[in-house]
């Protein structure tokens, strides 16, 4: 609900809800780790661009920043952020069909068929990634 | 009396895009850069090809799309998890300040630091 709206409602009477109110049923628990999956993409991408400048200043601060990825901590911090980013991409891409409805040729493509063409992209994405790092 | 305009469908179509560019790119990106070699033991991508990568006009204009769209996917999902999650229903306006600008920041950051 657009939050603007809640200024001019009515007050009625509304059972004050516990602040962990999502810790109550897996699925609550799912939807707000999931949420919090965008913390991980954030942090991600800050990273990136980082290590793209540590890049830029040679190959022995490079090295440094290689060592600091090695230090068990971070190490285990980035295993952990691996595991919530394929959550958010998993949960993405089954969200996909239920958002577009593809026609072709007046008729619906069903969401087994978009969400093979998702998969499909994310094989061809992270391809592409391997690609450019590796080769 | 015109209603003011809303900046909602432009927010959730960078939120849509950056959710969808991290999907697809982020953990293999994650998995070679850091998993790789920090926990698994493989060795890092070599400087040059990581430097040629990220130095060339593809690869700073990908990075800069790619972190500008997944900050503010970032910003849209984490003020809704306060605002249901916590309940901080009166302080909206405030939220939506601070993690729209914290976006806005860090994308200016970024983009110089990418292009310099």
């Amino acid at each position: 609900m657009n939050p603007a709206y809640r200024r001019y409602h009515p007050r009625w009477h509304r059972e004050r809800m516990p602040i962990f109110w999502w810790l109550r049923k897996a699925a609550y628990a799912r939807f707000i780790l999931r949420e919090l999956t965008s913390v991980g993409v954030a942090y991600a991408v800050v990273l990136l661009v980082i290590q793209a400048h540590m890049l830029g200043l040679g190959p022995d601060a490079y090295a440094r920043f290689v060592a600091w990825l090695r230090s068990p901590v971070v190490a285990g911090l980035h295993g952990a952020l691996l595991l919530a980013l394929l959550f958010h991409t998993l949960t993405w891409l089954h969200l996909a069909p239920r958002a577009m409805v593809v026609r072709l040729g007046g008729r619906r493509v069903p969401d087994t068929v978009v969400l093979a063409g998702h998969y499909a992209a994310w094989l061809g994405a992270s391809a592409f990634v391997a690609w450019a790092l590796l080769a | 009396m015109r209603r003011p305009r809303s900046g909602e469908p432009a927010l959730w179509l960078l939120f849509s895009a950056g959710g969808t560019l991290s999907a697809l790119f982020l953990p293999a990106l994650v998995a070679i850069l850091w998993v790789g070699p920090g926990f698994v033991g493989t060795p890092s991508p070599a400087h040059g090809t990581l430097a040629a990568a990220a130095g060339g006009l593809v690869g700073r204009a990908f990075l800069s799309v790619l972190v500008v769209l997944a900050l503010f996917h970032w910003a849209h999902r984490f003020r809704y998890t306060l605002y249901d999650g916590l309940q901080l229903y009166h302080l909206n306006q405030l939220i939506a300040v601070l993690t729209y600008g914290v976006a806005t920041a860090l994308s200016l950051a970024a983009v110089a630091i990418v292009w310099t």
